[in-house]
């Protein structure tokens, strides 16, 4: 957990109250709506179809059971009792009149959570794996250089006016569960063969209208140069970036543009000039940083408790734990992903009434902390393995021991049509209906592991172009269609989906996803060739076949 | 559903101009007395593009009562019934087309914000 100090909370309460200030010369007409808009946004306040939205950071993931409550709050007094969590661990309120926005802020700012870097062309909330402090895969806790980072880009002022937006992702495990591949720039730390910790650089990664997957810039980067690093490549992006055209202005163009080695010798050259400057991190730094994140007191536990051997004998519970819980680094405890994608329910919303169950549950099994991953699911990094089977009966009785992690309804969908002023069509409702037709956990068990992303536009927020199965909301003579893609994927082999065939109505896409699992199944090698394995091996044009033939 | 602020002024069949309460975004239609509703049976509904400029422009005049002004298609039904044109306005008039988390009712039958 990471501890906030008196700066942080002072800062916060004086950016609450400017931006009360600025709503009540909204409301009485002192500021105009172009004067007011940007003012907003910069504090994660967007307008929707049918009302406001808030988005909060939850900066590298990591809540406090505290925080998670609070968040409860403000879904049960602002909004309509849920909030949505997102790809880029924030959590999203859909309801909040303007009017009670500014108090709203008010009291997340109180346990130090807020909107800033959600919005804007801004570096936003830098991401990364909610496994992080608890994976025994990992070189680092990545999240002591996700605050590093953020440390640096929150107030620097070159960088609140950049070109667009930009993206920060890092991983410090080989395993890649923050999709640093699709980020501007992604950030993998590794040690090199002299045992010293360093990043991989990655640039120029994105989705939406021009996807690409992240170029190698930097095979190692030791870690005490990363902010002078990060300023050579911002200072090239604000140098060279397109700022006439909002579609070419993302660093990925620009990558693109001039290509990944010509960006990097730029890079390198400014670097060169700035790296042993001020930016250059000391120990006394990094160890100051380091000592604010807090670990649980861990014991010495048995690796495997007899608790747990007799709750296996259930096999609901046996297969709640075989999907849901994973290795922790500390003998005797467990990470534990908690659904948010119970079958036919909204991906990733969760009602002020769980997100207290899971607070109290984090409070009583999980040292306060929750995690938020990229999936749209919750997390508990260290849950003591002996307190597994009566979490599992507690998050069951609050519907959140969905088995499905990583199964096919376990569907990352943007908000859609349902809520967003910029979509072509519904995400949401496709989503539900995808995971009703796979209902069935024995059979989504044996399907294994599978992605739907689904975005409802071509900004990509659903991240369509790296799930395994691709559904991209495209209009046509003003009906819902559905572009459908294979073979995408954003962990460390991230590659972007091939289009399967011409795009389908709103009502086809359920059948066509089962016609696609389908022929995976008559074309997969054995059942343990998952289906990514099988579209990269054969392609699409074999599942094209079998799929347009019955349609 | 082209987003409207993609749309060029072409009015081809009943229109009328919407945009989202300035306090809350509650959805709200313009009103032939210069005024704004939640209620899309009050809208003001015209069929040329100079009338819809027209509407367009008298809902531009305050901003403290509405914003995102926008022409939206309108449907006509019988006895002057006025339905939304085209899915994204009957999402917007009828509220998200699923059940909202923790409730069995979709949103459009909850109590307005
Ligand atoms: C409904 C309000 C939302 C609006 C208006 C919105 C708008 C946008 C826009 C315009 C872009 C494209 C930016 C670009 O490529 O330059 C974008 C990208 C993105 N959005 Fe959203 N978004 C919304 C909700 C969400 C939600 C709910 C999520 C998470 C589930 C999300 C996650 C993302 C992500 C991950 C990208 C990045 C794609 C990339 O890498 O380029 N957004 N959003
Ligand atoms: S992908 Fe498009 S429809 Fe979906 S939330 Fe993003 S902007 Fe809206």
């Amino acid at each position: 957990m990471y501890v906030y100090d008196e700066f942080d909370r002072a800062f916060l309460a004086e950016r609450v109250a400017d931006f009360r200030d600025q709503v009540e010369r909204r409301l009485s007409g002192a500021l105009s709506e172009d004067e007011f808009k940007p003012l907003r946004l910069m504090n994660g306040v967007y307008l929707q179809l049918h009302a406001y939205m808030l988005r909060i950071a939850i900066p590298y993931g990591t809540l406090s059971s505290d925080q998670l409550r609070r968040m409860a709050h403000v879904a049960r007094v602002y909004d309509r009792g849920y909030g949505h969590f997102t790809t880029r661990q924030n959590i999203q309120f859909n309801w909040i009149k303007l009017e009670d926005l500014p108090q709203a802020m008010a009291d997340l700012g109180e346990v130090g959570v807020h909107g800033i870097q959600t919005s804007g062309n801004c570096i936003r909330n830098v991401t990364t794996d909610q496994w992080a402090g608890a994976t025994p895969e990992e070189f680092d806790d990545p999240r002591i250089w996700a605050e590093i980072l953020r440390q640096y880009s929150t107030f620097h002022p070159e960088f609140t006016y950049l070109p667009r937006k930009f993206k920060i992702a890092i991983t410090a495990a080989p395993k890649d569960r923050a999709a640093t591949k699709v980020h501007d720039v992604g950030l993998r730390l590794h040690r090199n063969e002299d045992g010293e910790l360093g990043f991989e650089v990655l640039v120029g990664g994105g989705l939406g209208r021009t996807p690409f997957v992240g170029k190698s810039i930097r095979p190692f980067l030791p870690v005490r140069h990363v902010l002078s690093y990060i300023e050579a490549i911002m200072r090239v992006y604000n140098q060279f970036g397109r700022r006439d055209n909002i579609y070419k202005a993302r660093i990925k163009i620009l990558v693109h543009e001039i290509g990944a080695e010509a960006f990097a010798q730029a890079v390198e050259a400014e670097w060169a000039n700035i790296r042993d400057g001020a930016l250059k991190l000391t120990d006394e730094i990094i160890d100051d940083i380091r000592a604010r994140f807090l670990y649980p007191d861990f014991a010495a536990l048995e690796a495997e408790p007899a608790e747990l051997k007799a709750a296996l004998e259930d096999p609901r519970f046996a297969t709640w734990y075989r999907n849901s819980v994973h290795k922790h680094k500390v003998p005797g405890y467990s990470i534990v992903t908690i659904s948010l994608k119970p079958v036919g329910a909204p991906p990733g919303d969760a009602t002020a009434d769980q997100m207290d169950v899971v607070a109290d549950l984090a409070d009583a099994y999980a040292f306060h902390e929750i995690r938020v991953g990229h999936e749209q699911n919750l997390c508990l990094p260290n849950v003591a393995t002996k307190d597994l089977p009566e979490l599992w009966r507690q998050l069951d009785a609050a519907e959140l021991a969905t088995p499905n992690v990583n199964h096919i309804s376990d569907i990352i969908a943007c908000p859609g049509l349902d809520y967003c002023a910029l979509a072509n069509a519904r995400a949401i409702p496709v989503a539900q209906e995808i995971s009703k037709r796979f209902a069935d956990l024995d059979r989504s068990r044996g399907i294994g592991r599978l992605h739907v992303n689904i975005s409802g536009c071509i900004n990509a927020c659903g991240h369509h172009h790296v799930g395994h199965i691709g559904i991209l909301g495209v209009e046509k003579n003003g009906q819902e269609f559905y572009q459908i893609t294979l073979g995408g994927r954003a962990d460390e082999h991230a590659q972007l989906g091939t289009l399967l065939g011409p795009a389908v109505s709103y009502d086809q896409v359920p059948g066509l996803i089962e016609d696609i699992v389908d022929a995976y199944l008559e074309l997969r090698s054995s059942p343990k060739e998952l289906f990514i394995d099988t579209v990269h091996r054969l392609g699409v044009e074999p599942f094209k076949e079998r799929v347009y033939a019955t349609h | 559903m082209a987003a409207p602020q993609q749309q060029k002024l072409k009015v081809n069949g009943p229109v009328a101009v919407t945009a989202n309460r300035l306090s809350d975004g509650a959805v709200v239609w313009r009103t032939a007395e210069g005024s704004w509703s939640t209620a899309l049976a009050d809208a003001a509904v015209v069929t040329t593009a100079p009338e819809a400029i027209a509407l367009l422009e008298g809902a531009h005049k305050r901003d403290t009562d509405a914003v995102g002004a926008y022409v939206a298609p309108v449907i006509l039904g019988d006895n002057g019934t006025i339905l939304p044109g085209n899915l994204r306005e009957r999402i917007r008039v009828n509220g998200v087309t699923f059940a909202l988390p923790g409730s069995d009712t979709p949103a459009s039958t909850l109590p307005a914000a």
